[in-house]
């Protein structure tokens, strides 16, 4: 071989914000070759899926919307992943999250109050927690793996919203549909932005990663975090709480992913409804990677990530690409990104010809 | 319950374990060779839809068969390419792969949702298919359901009595005294992985060919997942796989049946999440038994291994 592969001693603080860049070149390329073998014009075709959502106002308001969950459970998410703690089910916390906040906006329905909309997302929260408590307790009481765990409670969190919504939260004056009333005004999120679905939950996002990023980054808690994540001996010797710290990135993440559902029923559904999430529970995992594990670039990708879904969308009106295209999207980003990272770890080197020939 | 209905619920049994012991058969192997392969999802998802799309165009359900596998162990090779030549993160790349897989299989059968497709035949063996309660049960079935039966024997034998599965064990257990002897540790991961793809397509392929038989986007439902569940069950020994399958399928057999005889007044999404919770509480029991700590994981499962130069 004319190169060789050697092991970095310390990795490229360069090339680790470079990566996800040579990702995004990469999947980009990847999609225009992909969209020409399905017959479309690939230019046009990227146009509307990556730039032209960005155009307008409304565009751009809707990125937000759409990111703001992403973001804020790809924060959580991103706190339990440094700790090697992998809590693949954010999708049933926040399935929880909205159901327990639906139920607390239908309890008060019709009521007045400043005091709805905080019960709601509170209720939420807690949810989320509790449900994340169930891998958290498997693991640290017996071991059992969180990834299976909290997995599986995502099919049963789902299932137990559908139960709802077909059963007793079902709207009475509904026409049977599976779907509860619609909140009144004191349980939906402000409208920031007239015009828009931009609401005060993204606000709330952005403080909830601007808290984060000081959490990882300036408490000893944070740092406890990370040396477990990648040095779980060290953190051994070192007297940290191991089960201290996996409950604490479960609840954590658990709750952040009940937030963001209830900031989707309170925020642009405005109901309980059968699929409250495209994915956002498992999109936010490629979030998190994609953002570096760190709080502002979560914030970053989570924007990114967020123009697939409406570049999907678009792309889906203008040019007729099936949906799916989103999922290969982001499959494909993560995909690259994990292989560029080869990048930070390892250097190639050119070999050197040996300049004497041993005699 | 009559004789006939209690061969009926067997038969649906089979076939609802069937596809979970393939994808968790391909599964042990992987981690057996020391790569933990979270995309088992994703790679049957791969196997179903090309499977389904193969035979609906060519009408061979053996061409089928075959390029479902292979699509499996394609998904494999990316998931190879990327943990074992680009040493990347396992349990990253395997969730990557379920992602893509499903958007991916949801991208190649848009245009095959809804299409009817014959079910795979049945064996019929003249006069033996006949007897009574005997017949249908072992001579009733199709061809995957005892290819399925055979690689638990034939797995189960290869990691135990021949040369290439002690080597294959070997790699799993401590890569790095594999490398020292002369093992090539990547070669043999490359092997373990794209089994394990293949077999994950076969169990996509028994889903859309023979279990539904439709394709529809997420259609496996979880049941990847469950069969990577299972490998721990069965602590890792393929014949356990075998027993676990069958238990889980009997499981899903049994929440349809009271499903169907109205529920017992349980609504029905409550019933559909009796395989998923049936899975954590097996997890558990298995963690918590007394027989922890004895569950013969592999040693270096996980891992990421590149040869020192």
């Amino acid at each position: 071989m004319p190169f060789k592969i050697e092991a970095r001693r310390e990795m490229s603080r360069r090339l680790l914000f470079a990566s996800p860049l040579l990702a995004l070149v990469l999947t980009v390329l990847t999609g225009f070759v992909l969209f020409a073998a399905m017959g479309h014009d690939p230019v046009a075709a990227l146009y509307h899926f990556g730039i032209a959502p960005l155009l307008s106002l409304y565009g751009l308001s809707e990125l937000m919307v759409k990111a703001a969950p992403l973001i804020l459970i790809g924060v959580g998410l991103a706190v339990g992943f440094r700790a090697n703690v992998w809590n693949i089910g954010a999708e049933g916390q926040l399935t929880l999250g909205a159901v327990a906040a639906g139920g607390v906006g239908l309890m008060f329905w019709g009521e007045e109050g400043f005091w709805v909309l905080p019960l709601m997302c509170g209720a939420a929260v807690a949810a989320g927690m509790a449900y994340a408590a169930i891998p958290a307790f498997l693991k640290t009481r017996f071991e059992v793996n969180e990834i299976l765990t909290s997995l599986m409670l995502t099919y049963v969190g789902t299932l137990f919203l559908s139960a709802l919504v077909y059963g007793p939260l079902k709207d009475p004056a509904g026409f049977n549909f599976p779907q509860s009333r619609m909140f009144t005004d004191s349980a939906l999120l402000p409208i920031v932005l007239e015009g828009t679905r931009l609401h005060a939950g993204t606000v709330v996002v952005i403080l909830v990663a601007a808290a984060a990023w000081v959490l990882m980054s300036f408490t000893i808690v944070g740092f406890q975090i990370r040396v477990l994540g990648q040095a779980p001996a060290a953190a051994r010797y070192a007297g940290f709480h191991r089960k201290r710290l996996i409950w604490l990135c479960l609840l954590l993440s658990g709750g952040l992913a009940g937030l963001a559902g209830a900031f989707e029923v309170a925020g642009p559904i405005g109901q309980l409804i059968p699929v409250i999430t495209p994915g956002y529970g498992f999109t936010a995992i490629i979030v998190a990677f994609l953002g570096r594990l760190h709080p502002l670039g979560i914030v970053l990708s989570g924007l990114l990530i967020a123009l697939s879904y409406i570049g999907g969308e678009n792309a889906q009106v203008e040019v007729g690409l099936p949906q799916a295209v989103t999922g290969v999207f982001q499959g494909l980003l993560l995909f690259f990104l994990l292989g560029s990272d080869f990048l930070v770890r390892y250097r190639v080197r050119m070999r050197a010809r040996p300049i004497m020939r041993p005699t | 319950m009559n004789p006939e209905s209690a061969v009926l619920v067997m038969l649906t049994v089979m076939s609802a374990a069937t596809p979970l012991l393939f994808a968790a058969l391909g599964e042990l192997v992987t981690e057996k060779a020391g790569v933990l392969n979270l995309g088992v999802e994703g790679m049957m998802l791969a196997g179903a839809v090309s499977g389904f799309a193969v035979t609906v165009t060519s009408g061979s359900a053996t061409l089928g068969i075959l390029c479902a596998a292979l699509g499996g162990a394609a998904m494999a090779l990316a998931f190879g390419v990327l943990t074992l030549t680009l040493a990347a993160n396992q349990v990253a790349t395997g969730l990557a792969l379920t992602i893509f897989g499903v958007g991916l299989s949801a991208l190649a059968g848009s245009g095959f949702v809804g299409m009817p497709v014959m079910p795979l035949p049945k064996l019929a063996v003249p006069g033996l298919s006949d007897i009574p309660v005997f017949g249908p049960l072992v001579f009733g079935h199709d061809a995957l359901v005892y290819l399925a039966l055979l690689a638990t024997g034939g797995i189960g034998w290869f990691l135990a009595h021949t040369r290439a599965g002690l080597i294959l064990r070997a790699v799993g257990e401590s890569h790095e005294s594999a490398h020292a002897i002369g093992y090539s540790v990547i070669r043999v991961r490359y092997l373990a992985v794209l089994f394990g793809g293949t077999m994950s397509g076969l169990g996509g392929a028994f889903m859309s060919l023979s279990y539904t038989p439709m394709w529809a986007e997420e259609m496996t439902a979880g049941r990847g997942w469950i069969a990577l569940a299972l490998v721990v069950f069965a602590s890792w020994r393929p014949g356990r796989v075998l027993l676990g399958a069958y238990l889980f399928g009997g499981v899903t057999i049994l929440q349809l049946h009271a499903q169907g005889v109205g529920g017992l007044g349980i609504p029905s999404q409550v019933l559909s999440m009796l395989p998923y919770l049936a899975t954590i509480a097996v997890l558990t029991i298995i963690a918590a038994g007394p027989w922890r700590g004895r569950l013969d994981a592999p040693a270096c499962l996980g891992q990421a291994f590149r040869p020192p130069k």
